[in-house]
């Protein structure tokens, strides 16, 4: 399982960081896109993989910490998921406001040599 | 009768809410605003008088309100004798000049903003001279900084009053850091900011090996404000202002700010002789340029800025000189000064006022014109000249007294330089007063007669204290001066004796050689030099600031933007290859990975093949992604949503069901987003299509990126692999699960994480989500399409397919989407049921008001995506903007409901109701925060995507065509 997340991350963070060098504007979107996502795993996983252990403490008594996956990371990922759309929606804005101003969809809003 | 710890505050704030109240005032209304300032200066004197007992014999007030009390911090402040000394001068002048700026001011001018600013800058020099703390001390003195470049630039139009305002700051700025950085290396030193520790650690500040750089940089604030040599230059050029403001900021008060903070701090730095010849030695050279300077100028008010220059050189080298007697010579002659220099400039600025000019050059025989002004200005004159009888005298024959002892016949130069400056004060003295004998000129540019009445009383004030002063010392200042001198020397306030007769003595010799020599030099410099036609300041010009002080400045800028040039660049691709080298780079250097992880299959062991299977599409989805976003940009962005949905069912697998659900829901709103942001983007081809070779630059180039996105991937799932290997330590989030029942009343402790622990953090998340919506909202007003976008695109007008004849609400209804449209609007009801479901259980299992608000939005999402916006909001009242507004007041006023029970911001309460049907229920007040939580999710995602929405059915300008804009009726709706 660690190998399988630790790939896949590395997959995700790769192709995103090539998209990011890119010079078109949705190339870029994409790849903050498949970023995101990586680095929310990355984040996610600091609390170590949890299977069948969700921190849903619906048992009785006092719980035991050691039998639950650690929710501080996962509240910290759900409040960057959805900060995450928010600042796509704004690069979106921007990047057809560039569009429609410069002509052009390049990321330095004139044609460069690519 | 109140104590007088709370009138100090009262005492500091009092001109900075008149201040507010000034520049709320309309602009024509000069008497209330003459008023208002007059009446807060007096309001701020009565103050002043009433706290007079506290500083009687040696008496210290303070007050003191912690702020950071860990650090150390404290809002403090302090009344002693030279603070209530100060304090009187600020305000008593403050009160004069407001006065007289009541007629000086002419009715064109926007009034307010100057009386505005005035109070400013009285509230910050009050702070200044009343400060208890060194820190809080050196931010009031960047204070009257800022508020001396506001009233120098006060004529904004006027080209040298924008270039004296920006060279003053400047200058006083910079000493005010440099001021700050010796402050910090004495609190460093003594332990304390506070004022008292600080005087009373002399002895160890002046033993530490820091002690020569704090006293350099204490001394070069101190000089900068004070204008002295060698940076004397701005205070002329600072004669930009209006005449009331030279004559409170550039000569009674604000330049005094150095000299006080010499006085201040005399007890801690002084009595070594890195101090005598830092202080000393810059105030003779700038008493001696400048009383020299003085002699040459023209202009009225550039005599009296150079004469200003001297005088507070003179201050400096008594307190340089370091013995007690000097100490009481620079109190009594600041304050001398004050009166009588505040009194010429308002003076002069009556002479501006009545003939129009102040150049003295053309001025002539103005006493049969104002006989009164002149009698008041040679007066004053006289004072500053060091005429028997006024207070210019005493003060003056005390410095030379001074003089002479540490001159001696060591430093003989001392006593020589303390006559040569008083010779020259009396011969620019003589020059000033020149203007009122001779005929008077037909060709002035005004006919002059006297001022108003009450324009002239600041300055009758004035010229009356020069003479009771200078007639009965002990009298009128005595005690003041005593209780001033008292609260800096303490026991070492040596006897003395204010009195205008001292016998025969070497100093009062030295004062008639000077009045003597004065008279000649002058006569002599008429007779023989022409002053009128010298254009510039004898040996003198070769040495100019201000010169120096441009060339340096455009020196600054162009070697900057060399720099800029050199080290930055506008392009976005080498900043985010700069960024991400940074990112990857720096964590694995500082890490040091032991060796290079070798892949070995081994490592797959324990692997569930349906979860490998399943990151076997994540990442083929990934790979194409970054293939095709370049030409197929849909194909893109359905295989970036591949791989989102891997992404969720990692997180169900992995045991984090509140992260599934909501990367499911943003996973659909962001598709749907950037569909709708696809229509504005130009068709790309593929270049193979037309032949274009790829030039080897850029094949160059994509290899590098290549490398670089392949070194940050393996680097990344290097670190991921060996923190995933490593067991977990200890962490906060076992505080969270223990506690998440017991005290936050729920079951999912995410949720709880998230609506009670983490609050705060929350609130300010739904607050930066509220505020990005409503600049997208707002960006998409002004948004004007590229022309090629703003056609209708082929697929929807060529006609081929019959639907595109049809609206989309008439496809929806009868069109090919009709079983769409039945399914989906039945199914409307439901998906808002499932949010309500989603939202209700929230607290106790997966759900809550972030995934509710995303399901409550997709479904209307779908409504808008099955029968366009036309029909949705023709059937569907929808106001984001509301839902925005109250999702954060419901929010906001739950933690502040925590307050108003007594507990900390947000704090949760759980309430046990008993319903009729339902039985009891526990409502969480954390259930009221999640409604707003709710709300405003579902606020800004309709608010963005609808905003984009409504791009399509607007009916663009076409930039660049004038024909008439595309009917709207026409337009498509896009989704």
């Amino acid at each position: 399982m660690e190998t399988v997340i630790a790939i896949a991350i590395g997959v995700l963070f790769g192709s995103g960081l090539w998209l990011v060098l890119r010079p078109r504007t949705f190339q870029v979107i994409t790849g903050l896109l498949l970023m995101s996502y990586a680095v929310n795993l990355f984040i996610f996983i600091m609390g170590r993989l949890w299977v069948n252990a969700p921190p849903l403490t619906l048992g009785e008594g006092v719980p035991d910490p050691n039998t639950f996956a650690d929710p501080l990371p996962q509240a910290l990922v759900l409040t960057a998921i959805v900060i995450g759309f928010a600042t796509t929606a704004l690069f979106l804005v921007v990047m057809i406001g560039a569009r429609g101003l410069t002509g052009t969809d390049h990321v330095d809003g004139e044609e460069g040599d690519e | 009768m109140p104590t007088p710890e709370y009138l100090l505050p009262l005492l500091v704030l009092l001109p900075f809410i008149g201040s507010v109240i000034a520049a709320c005032m309309p602009s024509d209304a000069r008497n209330r605003e003459a008023w208002l300032a007059g009446g807060v200066s007096l309001c701020g004197l009565l103050l002043v008088v009433w706290l007079y007992p506290a500083i009687v014999d040696g008496g210290v007030a303070h007050f003191r309100l912690e702020w950071m009390p860990l650090q150390g911090v404290a809002f403090s402040l302090r009344l002693d004798g030279l603070a209530w000394l100060f304090s009187l001068l600020v305000l008593g002048i403050g009160a004069l000049v407001v006065l007289y700026a009541r007629y000086y001011m002419s009715p064109e001018d926007p009034v307010p903003r100057f009386f505005s600013f005035l109070l400013a800058f009285m509230g910050s020099m009050l702070g200044v001279v009343l400060s208890g703390n060194l820190i809080q001390l050196v931010v009031f003195w960047e204070l009257t900084s800022i508020t001396s470049f506001l009233l120098i630039a006060y004529w904004h139009h006027r080209i040298d009053a924008r270039r004296g305002a920006r060279m003053a700051f400047t200058v006083t700025a910079t000493g005010g850091l440099c001021l700050l950085a010796g402050v910090l290396i004495i609190g460093h030193i003594v332990g304390s900011y506070e004022l008292d520790a600080v005087l009373a650690a002399g002895e160890l500040v002046k033993g530490h090996p820091w002690y020569v750089p704090a006293l350099v940089l204490v001394a070069l604030g101190a000089l900068t404000k004070s204008a002295q040599f060698p940076f004397h230059f701005w205070l002329p050029h600072a004669m930009a202002a209006p005449t009331p403001v030279s004559s409170y900021l550039h000569s009674a008060t604000m330049v005094k700010a150095g000299v006080f903070l010499l006085m201040r701090l005399w007890p801690t730095l002084s009595g070594t002789p890195e101090w005598t010849w830092i202080v000393a030695g810059a105030g003779v050279l700038t008493m001696l340029i400048g009383a020299f300077a003085a002699i040459f100028q023209h202009d009225l008010k550039g005599l009296l800025a150079y004469s200003t220059i001297s005088h507070l050189g003179l201050i400096t080298v008594l307190l340089g000189i370091g013995t007690p007697l000097a100490m009481v010579a620079a109190i009594f002659h600041t304050l001398n000064h004050a009166t009588f220099k505040a009194s010429l400039f308002m003076a002069a600025g009556i002479i501006d006022h009545e003939t129009g000019t102040r150049d003295m050059r053309v001025l002539r025989g103005l006493r049969q014109a104002l006989p009164i002004t002149a009698t008041l200005a040679i007066v004053a004159s006289g004072a500053m000249a060091g005429v028997p009888l006024l207070n210019g005298f005493i003060s003056k024959e005390m410095f030379f007294a001074e003089a002479l002892l540490v001159g001696g016949s060591e430093n003989w130069w001392m006593s020589w330089a303390a006559v040569a400056m008083g010779v020259f004060g009396v011969a620019y003295s003589l020059r000033f007063i020149s203007v009122f004998f001779g005929r008077l000129p037909v060709d002035l540019p005004r006919a002059p007669h006297e001022p108003p009445r009450w324009m002239r009383f600041p300055v009758e004030c004035l010229v009356l204290l020069c003479l009771l002063v200078g007639v009965a010392p002990g009298l009128v200042v005595g005690p003041v001066l005593e209780y001033a001198v008292e609260s800096v020397l303490g026991a070492r306030t040596p006897h003395y004796d204010l009195a205008v007769w001292h016998g025969f003595n070497l100093p009062l010799l030295m004062s008639l050689a000077a009045l003597v020599g004065g008279v000649l030099f002058y006569t002599a410099l008429r007779r023989y030099y022409d002053l009128a036609a010298r254009e510039r300041v004898p040996v003198l010009y070769r040495f100019n600031g201000a010169q120096a002080y441009e060339t340096a400045m455009l020196r600054l800028t162009a070697g900057m933007s060399w720099l800029v040039k050199r080290l930055s660049t506008r392009r976005l691709q080498p900043q985010l290859l700069l960024l991400m080298v940074a990112l990857v780079a720096v964590p694995v250097l500082l890490a040091r990975p032991p060796a290079l992880l070798v892949f070995d299959p081994t490592m797959l062991a324990g692997a569930d093949p349906l979860f490998a299977l399943m990151w076997v599409i994540g990442c083929g989805c990934a790979l194409a992604a970054a293939w095709q976003a370049k030409y197929h940009r849909l194909a893109a962005l359905i295989l970036v949503g591949g791989t989102g949905i891997v992404t969720s069912m990692t997180f169900l697998w992995l045991s984090a069901p509140d992260l599934a659900l909501t990367q499911l829901m943003v996973e659909t709103v962001t598709t749907v987003l950037i569909l709708l942001g696809l229509r504005w983007l130009p068709p790309r081809i593929v270049p193979r299509e037309l032949n274009i070779k790829v030039p080897r630059m850029v094949w160059l180039r994509r290899s590098r990126d290549m490398a670089v996105a392949v070194i940050g991937g393996l680097a990344m799932a290097t670190v991921s692999y060996v923190v995933l290997v490593r067991p977990q330590p200890p962490s906060i989030g076992d505080f969270f699960l223990l506690r998440a029942l017991s005290e936050g009343g729920g079951t999912n402790v995410v949720n709880v994480l998230l609506v009670d622990f983490r609050g705060f953090d929350t609130m300010g998340e739904i607050t930066v989500l509220a505020i990005v919506a409503l600049t997208v909202y707002a960006l998409l007003r002004r948004f004007r399409p590229a022309p090629e976008s703003v056609a209708l695109p082929a697929q929807q007008a060529g006609g081929i397919d019959p639907a595109s004849a049809q609206t989309p609400a008439e496809q929806a209804e009868r069109g090919y989407l009709l079983v769409a449209g039945v399914y989906l609007r039945a199914l409307l009801p439901f998906m808002g049921l499932a949010a309500v479901y989603f939202f209700m259980r929230g607290h106790n299992l997966p759900g809550g008001g972030f995934v509710a608000g995303l399901i409550f939005s997709v479904a209307i999402i779908v409504q808008y995506m099955l029968a366009g916006t036309a029909w949705v909001e023709s059937h569907l009242r929808l106001q984001p903007h509301r839902w925005l507004a109250w999702g954060l007041g419901v929010a906001a006023m739950t933690g502040i409901g925590a307050w108003l029970l007594g507990y900390p911001f947000l704090t949760s309460h759980t309430a046990h109701l008993h319903l009729p049907v339902l039985g009891e229920v526990h409502v969480p007040s954390a259930f009221m925060f999640d409604l707003g939580v709710f709300m405003v999710v579902v606020g800004s995602t309709m608010l963005i995507l609808v905003a984009l929405a409504h791009q399509s059915i607007r009916s663009h300008r076409v930039p660049g065509s004038t024909g008439a804009p595309p009917r709207a009726d026409q337009a498509q709706e896009a989704g």
